[in-house]
């Protein structure tokens, strides 16, 4: 449906300087599916969104929907974004403060290149504030609304036209932590009931995993990794992603060799012999870099457990957070960070039992490496 | 066939030229023609106009120097550039003082009637230049001055106590006029100042002087500075003080001296030129710096989003006295010259308040002056000026400042210089080159309204551009792409979410504008001619002939009308306020 490729941007900022917003970015996404361009601030998300809205001129690449070129450097197509048909919600929401709600969202209606009368209009409108909650308050002022309520009237102002793309910048950051977690619900129950191809631009890691059909994860400029929300969480592909998504432990390391099983390793590291699962292929001697998951790691308080990647430990201390506690645990020269049950109750100095599935130890491609390789 | 002819027939590759030409452009292209001809075309001819002799009907124009060496040769031109400068900076010192002591009294301190400050704000609005400097001529001159006078009758001399026709004499007037703009300027830099800065020197065991001195001095310093390059700036391209008081006595200074160079025969334009030249070089000099000093101000910003005000110093039994001082400054500034005026007006021949002088009253001067046969029309010149530059200048502005402000377009920061640039012309010097502009190129506009539109379309286009661009910048840019996002045109987006979100400052800058233009004098009177009067011009006019009485009358009314303009404005803008820019 979308296809993004070999897409540039670049700008001048204030010092004249030329900041390369986005360079070689390169997606599909399919019909209906939600799509989620994840990475902190600066890292082009939202400039690849404005480029795909047209709100930004991208340098090179070619943006199509539907097959249709609407952005093409070697076509020399640019359509004007309000040619394109995109419904888009901004970060501020953007509702227009000398409107009412109606007015707000008739306005799609009223300016496009499809005319309609006055009838279809208010049918349209009418039913997409049902839609999202807000028919009752058709007729308020949109500066009386409250964040959640904007937030849904800028929605609607996006669907009423019936836009080809749905785009979405960080829609959820101005709302408050509850609020946030139920709009998330509803975002996803709307989108996946209106089969909507969605773009959605979000540094929250959380709001990506539980929203998307695919996440692409951006670090300077580039995607960095491109997957299935469990792909991006259980098998990041390099440093960037396992650190930025979610919480985890990296543990240097020394490749021995090939395990037993398929994309199993052997590795050494500072707090003994792991055995490994890797989606890159190494040789014997290569330095990486093991990433694990606090919630991977098992503890046991007495004995020791069976199977693979069994370690000793001391805790060195430990919080409690409620549904989970974390432990700080200290195995050879290192700390590891264990997120246990609450139930278990190993005091400070106790000597405890790591056990660390050998499928949930990602081992990722050091960066020296890399640019040993480049 | 013909259907056959039809799908063999090439989809129309490329629509007429015309027809390709985006709207958004034409309107973009049309302000910022606009604008580079309005701000640069004075600039340059006056430059031209400075080198060059006049051009007659019998001789072309021809190259020379002489109009510098004779302005630069004489030891009168050293002497005008003295009295400029002494006049210039007497008036900003004096203001300053004044304007900051108020400025003081009002923000940190608990002077009684604080409220009644507020008043300071429209009194330049409502007085123009030319009235207060006619209202202390009746009150100060050596001859007829009630001070004088009623000084003379107690003691029993004929000693002139005062004499408003001297320098100190222009310097007081023309001081007292802008000292409310110091008061504001100042008042605003003390708001800024964030109170706990003060504070934690108090705390740190500071005296009140040595706070004052060593804090609140060094914080606000460049806005003194800038403040004090303002009021001279003002103060050296002032005309009507100048003309009215220094003219008589031989007291030059630059604006009057071109004033003099033109209304004289034959006139001397190229004289005039080189002085405006050297005007403008002062002028530039201090707006340039000003400007500099503002933007680098912002490295001493001390404002910040606390809303608490500062602790109001206690005075004691000395808030008496500042309340003294200030009601004594709001007589000199306000109440005496109005009251003088209504009381010349009211009489048939000027004579000075007396028990026998009120027996005979007379509201002849204001049947006078409404039968007057030019009243009319020049109230209507006045008011289609005023409206119509407001309005262009407010929509054009828009336009430019929506490029200089929302858009990364090359080049934009020239625009906003372009546009900013009328700001550094005195107002007679911005007359005389648009004069000398159109003298030389005729298209039939010398002499008609439309050279004084176009001249009050320059000289306010700074103002439209300023409220213009702080209400600009309060419009988040997603409010205008999410219109684009919807299928909104460039117009559609600008005339639908733009206009009406920018409408605060809009309507400020309008009636701002509207204000100014009805008091405009100095371009006015090089630019006018019969039939194209205006009412300051009118005012200009009776003061000629001596019609002190009438022009009395005239003046009451207008700075009535001006007054009931004020208040609508004030009643419309009660979120956006009018202020002098």
């Amino acid at each position: 449906m979308l296809s993004v490729q070999n897409l540039c941007t670049e700008y001048p900022n204030e010092h004249g300087e030329v900041v390369k917003a986005a360079q070689d970015i390169t997606f599909e996404v399919p019909e209906g599916k939600l799509f989620t361009l994840l990475g902190p601030s600066g890292c082009g998300k939202t400039t690849t969104l404005r480029s795909i809205a047209g709100l930004e001129r991208p340098k090179s690449g070619l943006i199509s929907v539907g097959g249709a070129a609407v952005y093409s450097s070697s076509g020399n197509v640019f359509v004007a974004p309000n040619k394109r048909n995109f419904g888009m919600v901004f970060q501020s929401y953007a509702i227009w403060p000398h409107m009412n709600v109606f007015q707000n969202a008739a306005f799609p209606l009223e300016v496009g290149a499809k005319r309609y009368s006055k009838k279809e209009i208010q049918d349209k409108v009418m039913r997409v504030l049902t839609a999202v909650g807000l028919d009752q308050y058709a007729d308020r002022e949109a500066t009386k609304m409250s964040g959640g309520q904007q937030q849904r009237l800028a929605l609607a102002r996006a669907l009423v036209m019936e836009p080809k793309l749905l785009l979405l910048d960080e829609p959820l950051s101005n709302l408050d932590a509850k609020l946030r977690e139920r709009m998330r619900f509803e975002l996803k129950r709307m989108q996946r009931e209106l089969g909507l191809t969605t773009i959605y631009v979000t540094h929250d890691q959380s709001e990506a995993l539980a929203l998307s059909h695919e996440i692409a994860v951006m670090n300077s400029g580039r995607i960095a990794q491109v997957g299935s929300p469990r792909d991006i969480y259980e098998r990041p592909r390099n440093k960037f992603v396992a650190d930025f998504v979610g919480l985890t432990n990296f543990i240097d390391a020394t490749v021995e060799g090939p395990d037993e099983g398929d994309n199993h390793y052997r590795v050494t590291s500072g707090i003994g012999s792991l055995k490994v699962t890797s989606y890159d292929k190494f040789d014997k001697g290569d330095a990486a870099l093991i990433s694990v998951r606090p919630e991977d790691i098992q503890v046991h308080e007495n004995e020791r457990p069976q199977g693979d990647n069994v370690l000793e430990g001391t805790v060195s201390f430990k919080v409690f957070l409620g549904e989970y506690m974390d432990f700080q645990i200290k195995v050879g020269n290192r700390e590891v960070l264990a997120r246990v049950h609450p139930s278990l109750k190993a005091p400070v100095g106790a000597k405890v039992y790591l056990r660390l599935n050998p499928e949930k130890c990602i081992c990722i491609a050091d960066d020296a490496q890399l640019k040993k390789a480049a | 066939m013909e259907v056959v002819a039809k799908g063999h027939a090439r989809p129309a590759a490329k629509p007429p030229l015309w027809q390709r030409l985006d709207f958004k452009w034409i309107i973009i292209g049309i302000c910022v023609v606009g604008v580079a001809y309005l701000a640069l075309m004075p600039l340059g001819f006056l430059l031209w106009q400075s080198f060059y002799t006049p051009q007659t009907a019998s001789q072309a124009a021809e190259f020379t120097l002489a109009n510098y060496t004779e302005a630069y040769s004489s030891v009168e031109t050293i002497r005008l550039l003295g009295n400029s400068i002494y006049f210039a900076v007497g008036t900003a010192a004096f203001s300053f003082v004044v304007g900051t002591g108020l400025a003081w009294m009002n923000e940190r301190t608990n002077t009684p009637f604080k409220s009644l400050f507020f008043a300071l704000s429209i009194i330049p609005l409502i007085i123009p230049g030319i009235l207060f400097t006619v209202s202390w001529i009746l009150l100060a001159s050596p001859k007829i001055g009630i001070f004088n006078l009623l000084l003379q009758n107690w003691f029993g001399t004929d000693y002139v106590f005062f004499n408003v026709y001297s320098m100190w004499g222009m310097i007081w007037v023309e001081g007292l006029h802008y000292s409310p703009m110091a008061f504001l300027i100042m008042t605003a830099a003390f708001r800024s100042m964030d109170p706990s800065l003060e504070e934690s020197a108090l705390m740190s065991g500071a005296s009140v002087g040595q706070i004052a001195w060593r804090i609140t001095l060094k914080l606000t310093w460049p806005a003194i500075f800038a403040t004090i390059l303002i009021l001279f700036v003002r103060a050296v391209e002032s005309f009507e003080v100048p003309a009215l008081l220094g003219l008589p006595v031989g007291i030059q200074v630059f604006t009057s001296s071109i004033y003099q160079a033109i209304h004289q025969y034959p006139s001397k334009v190229g004289l005039a030129s080189s002085y405006a030249v050297t005007l403008l070089l002062i002028t530039t000099v201090g707006v340039y710096l000003q400007s500099r000093l503002s933007s680098r101000g912002n490295k001493y910003s001390t404002v910040t989003g606390k809303g608490y005000r500062p602790r109001a110093m206690d005075l004691g039994k000395w808030r008496y006295f500042t309340a003294s001082i200030f009601i004594v400054y709001f007589g000199l500034i306000v109440v005496l010259p109005f009251l003088v005026l209504v009381w010349s007006s009211l009489q048939k021949f000027y004579s000075v308040p007396s028990m026998e002088a009120v027996h005979n009253l007379t509201f002849d001067a204001y049947k006078f002056m409404i039968e007057y046969p030019t009243l009319l029309d020049s109230v209507w010149n006045s008011l289609l000026l005023a409206l119509g530059s407001a309005t262009i200048i407010m929509l054009a502005t828009s336009v430019i400042c929506w490029i200089v402000v929302k858009t990364k377009m090359p080049g934009r920061w020239l625009l906003d210089n372009m546009a900013s640039l009328p700001m550094v012309f005195p107002g007679l010097v911005l007359g005389l080159s648009i004069m000398v502009f159109y003298l030389n190129f005729d298209i039939g506009i010398y002499g008609t309204m439309w050279i004084m539109f176009i001249a009050y379309v320059t000289r306010f286009l700074p103002y439209g551009l300023r409220y213009n661009t702080t209400s600009m910048l309060q419009i988040h840019k997603e409010l205008e792409e999410s219109a684009s996002m919807s299928g909104a045109s460039w117009g559609t987006a600008f005339w639908r979410i733009i206009l009406p979100l920018l409408k605060p400052g809009l309507m400020a800058g309008w009636i701002y504008i509207v204000i100014v233009s009805i008091r405009e004098l100095s371009t006015s009177i090089l630019l006018y001619s019969p039939g194209t009067e205006v009412i300051s011009i009118m005012i200009w006019e009776l003061w000629e002939n001596g019609q002190y009485v009438e022009l009395s009358a005239l003046g009451v009314m207008f700075i009535i009308a001006l007054f009931v303009l004020v208040m609508i404005a004030q009643m419309l803008g009660k979120r956006f306020g009018v202020k002098e820019a």
